[in-house]
């Protein structure tokens, strides 16, 4: 079992055709995703040319690719201009889950799309977020592949390669995963911690959480004290930034500590008081969840 | 990103909103100049990217053009929290009988832009939050539908009793959310709109700041980007395509991921060291892109040591190593560079930096703990 995509999962990459749609598909595909089809207004009619042999159709709207391959999911490689309308497309074509990878889409955009989508009944991940992965049976994004394995730990992050790093040193210490997704660094997300730790308590492979944080804004806080009321299953922590200046943008749009709300220490603190365990270095957090797990 | 006063208001008033005049000035020969134009009372507002201004002395009254020249002088070249001031804006002054407070943001939690409008204004809203909370009325625009008029109404009748005031502040407040959609703007407030003792409403003071994700398809707002009082490293940076930010430490970090780079950096404290600056260099290899993040690296006088720590998904790690060597060629670096490379590519990235004479850790702690202590060397 897992969270959110699963060997079930039917995927259609929006942006099939350009330069990071593309690439990843062959990716998605190596892994073992279930690619069905693609979309690039223009191309339709066109076939994309897979990993060995296989071949995903291309076409010029998500209704036509939804209607004619029964796909469930979407991912979206569209640049920012456009990106916005490409997750309406996917919340308007009858998959249940969208999964936004594009960077640096106007907020003012993103407040459209999350209340078009919401209406539509459909989850967003991200955007800006690396996606995610079950292993063993998909994986819809950019995470790389390699340095995940089956197991009992899920995995849920605002960043992408510091949860690369908690992944790969939960693998090494044998503790592989469930699910780990990238929930994104943007300011306005769809699926946030409390979605995931819901999915995670809900999915009976999952035993241990791990949740990676970072600064800037409050849902963090919400989280753990959602863990404290909702959440069985033990759950490791960490918070990245403590040595961020206030008031600027450290990288991701999202991450910002606004006059004194959204520190590292207010969040590592809100960790400690609703009893989840706060890992010092990245690398404490696979030992934290060892024990927790022994 | 943040703009000046002067130009929220040219914004403001490119919406209807119902601005005083105010002219730009370098020099207190130009600020005189303006004042006298004006005649009467005006006043002198340095324009810096931060808020305080007030308190540090950077706003003063003058009743005549000779102290208008006055003030400029001495505001002109002031440092407020660490801004040098550049230019002032030079204003009529206004009869003041009453100040509001009427703002609007992106409430990451509601998904959607938030009305705040107070009564108690001319001061910190955040501190009336804080202490009057019932001070302050709030609104979320439902992105779908926009602001209605009856909720702009709402809103002014929680700031006038006066039919009269209540209806341009309606209006006012409609303009203000046009402006802040127009504008991709993150916030925009009005603090504080003043009416005048013959019962007229004025914005005479505008702040705002852009979401930097709408700068690409509003070229006029992102002219008015003002770097003079950004570092020249985190403009260089921003040209390049990367995020910089300057720290007060010693230990110089270069990481792929903003989370990672992050999280490096609160490992260079956790053993005893100072990060010089927090550097992503991104999800891409291009060499260029390490050239001048070296560049930037070792610009800054107080790194003494160079911290890379790459975790290779997307980002191949043998493009992140021939970057370094390139980098390395290109420009001399007397500073001693530790490297942590691992994931995609891992083996041939060590191969090349061998052959290069570099060697390499594996894990984040190691190579860490090694470039605070060269640091302190």
């Amino acid at each position: 079992m897992a969270i959110f995509i699963d060997s079930d999962t039917k995927l259609v990459v929006q942006g099939i055709t350009g330069r990071d749609g593309s690439f990843h598909t062959t990716e998605m595909m190596e892994y073992g995703t279930q690619v069905v089809a693609g979309v690039t207004p223009g191309k339709g009619g066109q076939t994309f040319e897979g990993p060995d042999g296989a071949s995903v159709p291309i076409f010029n709207t998500m209704d036509e690719a939804v209607a004619e391959t029964g796909a469930n999911t979407s991912v979206i490689y569209v640049p920012p201009a456009f990106a916005a309308g490409a997750i309406m497309e996917a919340a308007d074509s009858g998959v249940d889950l969208v999964v936004a990878i594009t960077e640096g889409i106007p907020v003012l955009d993103m407040a459209r799309a999350h209340a078009f989508a919401r209406d539509q009944g459909v989850r967003v991940l991200g955007p800006n977020c690396p996606g995610m992965i079950s292993p063993g049976t998909s994986k819809v994004g950019i995470l790389p592949a390699q340095i995940v394995e089956e197991g009992p730990v899920g995995v849920v992050s605002r960043s992408g390669t510091l949860t690369y790093e908690a992944v790969f040193a939960l693998t090494n210490l044998g503790l592989g995963q469930t699910t780990c997704v990238g929930i994104g660094g943007d300011p306005l997300i769809g699926t946030n911690f409390i979605d995931c730790l819901e999915a995670f308590e809900a999915d009976p492979d999952t035993e241990a959480i791990v949740m990676i944080g970072e600064i800037g804004g409050t849902d963090e806080q919400e989280a753990a004290a959602y863990v404290e009321e909702h959440v069985s299953k033990p759950v490791v922590g960490f918070i990245a930034g403590q040595t961020a200046p206030p008031g600027r943008q450290m990288g991701h749009a999202g991450a910002i500590i606004s006059g004194s709300a959204g520190t590292a220490e207010e969040k590592m603190k809100a960790f400690e008081d609703h009893g989840i365990a706060v890992a010092k270095r990245p690398v404490d957090i696979a030992g934290l969840i060892q024990e927790r797990l022994a | 990103m943040d703009i000046h006063e002067y130009q929220a208001k040219e914004l403001f008033r490119g919406a209807g909103i119902p601005v005083p005049p105010g002219e730009i000035a370098t020099t207190p020969d130009e600020a005189e100049e303006i004042a006298g134009r004006y005649g009467g009372m005006v006043v002198v507002k340095a324009q810096v990217h931060t808020g305080g201004r007030g308190k540090a002395g950077g706003v003063k009254l003058a009743k005549d053009a000779a102290e208008a020249r006055a003030h400029a002088e001495a505001i002109l070249g002031m440092d407020i929290k660490g801004l040098t001031v550049e230019k002032v804006l030079v204003t009529p002054g206004e009869d003041i009988a009453t100040e509001a407070y009427v703002g609007v943001l992106m409430d990451r939690k509601k998904q959607a832009a938030t009305f705040m409008v107070s009564p108690e204004g001319g001061v910190d809203i955040e501190a009336v939050a804080e202490e009057n909370p019932e001070a302050i009325r709030k609104l979320t625009v439902d992105p779908r539908y926009g602001l209605l008029p009856h909720q702009a109404y709402w809103l002014a009748n929680f700031l006038y009793e006066d039919k009269a005031l209540a209806r341009q502040a309606t209006k006012i407040i409609g303009q203000l959310y046009e402006a802040f959609q127009a504008n991709g703007c993150s916030m925009a407030e009005i603090n504080p709109l003043i009416t005048t003792p013959d019962g007229e409403l004025k914005a005479i003071d505008a702040k705002v700041s852009i979401d930097d994700s709408e700068l690409f398809r509003l070229p006029d707002v992102a002219a008015m980007r003002d770097t003079s009082d950004e570092p020249a490293a985190e403009i260089k940076a921003r040209e390049a395509g990367l995020s910089y930010v300057k720290l007060d430490g010693d230990v110089g970090c270069c990481v792929n991921g903003a989370g990672l780079a992050m999280a490096t950096m609160d490992l260079v404290k956790y053993y005893g060291g100072e990060p010089a600056n927090f550097l992503d260099i991104g999800g891409s290899s291009n060499p260029d892109k390490v050239v001048s993040a070296l560049e930037i690296i070792t610009a800054d006088p107080s790194v003494k040591s160079i911290l890379f720590n790459i975790f290779g998904g997307i980002t191949r790690c043998d493009d992140v190593a021939n970057g370094l060597v390139e980098a390395t060629s290109r420009i001399d670096i007397d500073l001693p560079i530790v490297i942590r490379l691992t994931g995609t590519n891992e083996e041939e990235a060590l191969q090349i930096l061998e052959d290069n004479g570099f060697s390499a850790y594996s894990s984040m702690d190691d190579v860490v703990e090694k470039a605070v202590e060269l640091a302190k060397a």
